[in-house]
């Protein structure tokens, strides 16, 4: 085996069949990878989802046992985080980054396709549980002791499965970093970056700084198991809710990676459809880099009822409210770039403004789970669930589908069909809302989460929840319907595609040729 | 940066790193097997370690040789520099993790379970008699010997050697630099050499002081929380250092194949500064689980 390092001209792919994907170095090839396979953990996680949600359409046990319950709910958010979205997020980062920046590939092609080809073996290990003695996890995705310790076989494999993940996700922002500082074409400064590309180098930061506290803390929990260590243990003298400290230092920047490049994406999204440059470039900037910073310092908003001195809760609830100005900064400047433009709703613009207005209702929901003596009402009941699921299916997943509709014609050379894209859009926003809307009703009512079985009077949101869940589910069928066929043909893109972008993504041919920008552009 | 064509080295497809994947799922699965206690899994998991071993040989040879024929610029130079110090940043974050663990215990667990602040109730009613201290194996007095009772390491004996050593090893990989700069080879093997003994015998040292701890002192990783705190860190340090040797071992080799130039050496440059943070995490650790 050696590489291929002739230093003749290459215009397609060094090699056919699978051994291309395998071995594929190309900043293309790499992020369509991963975004189909985070397509297909989408629909794994999905059909997880859907069956919670069968089981809580009635009040009683019905469908599967409360043990297989609590293994679906853990997995279903862990393939959802680490499957769905973080890798759509890096495969949009692939496809668009050297194209953005002007830059000949990502700068460590081969680390490139590693970070890649870690996630399916590491998946293999995570889903593998399922069919182990014991089955899943069943303890949360947040993995807290002492419950979690109490996983059957499965337990070292999912620890290790998140290490690998974690590996993945820390050499991809590497990778990510380095392409930002080091590959811009010349003239390309840092004030004039597209901003998708400045949220995902600062998403980088936070992975970078986030993703080893977590392997350390799953490290911890496994010696506590297998090798007599007392982190988590009180009688030695350590603490279980030490664990929830460290697992949420990872955990808060967590929820920022999830939510930052979409921010991005609807930064280039909004302009385009609006015919306006971004309003307020400099303040998003300056608002996306106060929001990874007080991201680390805001963590403990999610033990306000396990016990912490006054002091403590007083200072998490302060800064957790800070992060609402440079959120409602972005927000505005949103608005403020739709003001006055002449806009038109094509699918991607679509997805971006219900964007704008799905995600500040979770926004808003956040802050009153910021409120401590709220928050010790609301914790643990649907209405976190709620919050958490307004910021990350209107939220970050809307972003994610914004930027496939947006660039999907320079990924393919066609045109999506506008038609089947509006019918998702309205079929997913108005689904979404029945799915996670009346959720807040049942947190305010008290409803626990991750509980199989609820008292009657919560029978009838439950209904109409489940209901949204299905049609929610299936409307992403049409995605997928679309996909394929925008794919396999359709109407020819423009170099442009749309009216007038901007970027350097837009003054290449559709579809991107297998190697860009190998003389860089003068910017 | 550079406008002209092929100025970027990109490789067009590389068999290495799905090896690497491959490897690591292998050692995964072992590792996995193993603390289920199955017989098959240390087999499995060295399989999967010999596999990364040669990943290692095979990608990092391809670097080195592309290297030597000139592939690469100054800018991917640039690249792997960055690159390098973010992987050390990723590492500083790991051990940060760790410490964060030892700062919560001291100050906050431990004296809760001995009825500071928030853990009055706590101690009056699950542990009541506990005393706050440091060193502690907590309320339960798991591990140590039969009454419980266990002993640490002063910092004035070994630890403090090893400090000494590491030290010097940090000075004599700089003077190894230096000339490296100035192509004064024959000082940049005898730096390079100096720091490798030098890190070996730090290695040895805690090895000893390990055996002495298990041995003589009822300090043992299970020894309560000191004891975790104390073996997971000083552990997780010594196996970096472990890396750095074998690092540096390798960067000798290369040095005596007349590797490096003054301007271009990445290779080298790297493993420095990789032995400079395992140098600064180890006075961080000597101050704060040693000393205080
Ligand atoms: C203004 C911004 C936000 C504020 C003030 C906020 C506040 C909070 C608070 C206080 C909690 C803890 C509630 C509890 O457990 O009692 C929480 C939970 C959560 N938030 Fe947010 N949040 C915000 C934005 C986001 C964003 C952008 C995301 C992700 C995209 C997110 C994802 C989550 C998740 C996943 C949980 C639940 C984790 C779990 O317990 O499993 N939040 N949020
Ligand atoms: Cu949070």
């Amino acid at each position: 085996m050696s590489d291929t390092t002739h230093e003749e001209h290459h215009d397609g792919p060094h090699a056919s069949g699978m051994w291309r994907w395998l071995t594929t170095t190309n900043h293309k090839d790499i992020g369509t990878l991963y975004l189909v396979f985070s397509l297909i953990m989408f629909l794994v996680g999905g059909t997880m989802a859907l069956i919670i949600r069968t089981e809580l359409f009635q009040p009683g046990l019905q469908l599967v046992d409360p043990h297989f319950f609590n293994q679906m709910t853990t997995m279903h958010a862990l393939v959802m985080i680490f499957g769905a979205l973080m890798p759509a997020f890096v495969g949009l980062a692939n496809w668009q980054i050297p194209l953005m920046v002007g830059a000949p590939d990502m700068a460590l092609p081969r680390m490139n396709n590693w970070s890649f080809w870690i996630l399916p073996p590491a998946f293999l290990l995570l889903l593998g549980t399922l069919f182990m003695p014991g089955g899943a996890p069943a303890g949360g995705w947040t993995l807290y002791p002492p419950l979690i310790l109490q996983t059957g076989d499965a337990f070292p494999f999912v620890v290790f499965s998140l290490h690998m993940l974690g590996a993945s996700s820390i050499l991809g922002a590497i990778n990510i970093i380095v392409t930002i500082t080091n590959m811009r074409a010349p003239g390309m400064g840092f004030m004039k970056m597209p901003l998708f590309v400045w949220t995902w180098l600062i998403t980088a930061y936070l992975l970078i700084g986030a993703m080893p506290v977590l392997a350390g803390a799953i490290t911890m929990l496994l010696t506590d198991r297998y090798f007599d260590t007392s982190f988590f243990l009180a009688a030695g003298g350590g603490d279980p809710v030490m664990f929830q400290h460290i697992f949420w230092f990872f955990g808060h920047p967590e929820v920022y990676i999830l939510i930052l490049p979409a921010f991005g994406i609807i930064s280039q999204v909004i302009p385009t459809f609006s015919r306006k440059p971004l309003f307020g470039y400099v303040s998003m900037v300056i608002a996306t880099s106060a929001i990874a910073f007080l991201s680390y310092v805001v963590w403990a908003h999610h033990m306000f009822t396990v016990g912490m001195p006054a002091a403590g809760m007083l200072f998490f609830m302060i800064t957790t409210m800070f992060i609402a100005v440079p959120t409602g900064v972005k927000i505005f400047n949103w608005l403020a770039t739709m003001w006055r433009g002449s806009i038109s709703f094509e699918t991607p613009m679509l997805f971006a403004v219900a964007f704008v207005i799905l995600f500040t209702i979770g926004g808003f929901s956040g802050l009153m789970l910021a409120l401590v003596p709220a928050d010790i009402e609301y914790h643990d009941t649907y209405f976190v669930v709620a919050h958490f699921h307004y910021v990350l299916v209107p939220g970050a997943i809307f972003g994610v589908i914004a930027g496939v509709y947006y660039w999907l014609p320079k990924w393919t050379g066609h045109m999506y069909n506008e038609t089947l894209g509006k019918w998702h859009f309205w079929l997913s926003t108005i689904f979404v809302n029945i799915l996670f809307f009346p959720q807040h009703f049942l947190g305010l009512a008290s409803m626990p989460r991750r509980i199989p079985d609820y008292s009657v009077q919560f029978t009838e949101f439950n209904m109409i929840s489940t209901v949204g869940a299905f049609g929610f589910g299936l409307s992403q069928l049409l995605f997928v319907w679309m996909l394929v066929k925008c794919v396999k043909g359709g109407e020819k893109a423009s170099t442009e595609v749309w009216d007038d972008p901007e970027g350097l993504e837009w003054t290449v041919p559709s579809p991107a040729p297998y190697h860009t920008f190998e003389t860089a552009p003068k910017v | 940066m550079a406008d002209t064509k092929s100025d970027y080295f990109v490789p067009h497809g590389s068999p290495w790193p799905i090896v690497a994947s491959v490897s690591m799922f292998v050692m995964a699965l072992g590792g996995a097997l193993w603390l289920n206690g199955s017989d098959a899994g240390r087999t499995v998991l060295l399989l999967g370690l010999a596999g990364l071993t040669f990943m290692m040989f095979g990608w990092l040879g391809t670097v080195i040789r592309e290297n030597i024929a000139g592939l690469y610029s100054g800018w991917v130079d640039r690249s792997f520099r960055q690159g390098m110090a973010w992987f050390i940043f990723s590492e500083v974050m790991f051990f940060f993790g760790f410490f964060g663990a030892l700062f919560y215990a001291r100050v906050l667990a431990v004296p809760w379970l001995g009825g500071d602040g928030i853990g009055e109730a706590t101690n009056s009613l699950l542990w009541s008699g506990f005393e706050s201290e440091w060193p502690t194996n907590g309320p339960g007095e798991i591990g140590g010997d039969a009454e419980g009772g266990f002993q640490t390491i002063g910092w004035s004996g070994l630890p403090l050697l090893n400090t000494a050593l590491l030290l010097t090893s940090s000075v004599t990989i700089t003077i190894a630099h230096h000339a490296l700069k100035n192509n004064n080879r024959r000082l940049l093997n005898i730096g390079t050499l100096l720091t490798i003994v030098l890190g070996a015998v730090f290695l040895y040292v805690q090895a000893f002081e390990y055996v002495h701890a298990y041995q003589d002192l009822d300090l043992r990783l299970s020894t309560g929380i000191y004891g975790s705190t104390f073996f997971m860190l000083t552990g997780f340090h010594g196996a970096h250092v472990t890396l750095g040797v074998i690092m540096l071992v390798v960067t000798y080799i290369r040095i005596l194949r007349g590797h490096f130039t003054p301007n271009e050496h990445f290779g080298f440059q790297a493993v420095s500064w990789y032995w400079h943070f395992v140098d600064v995490v180890w006075v961080c650790l000597f101050i704060f689980v040693y000393v205080l």
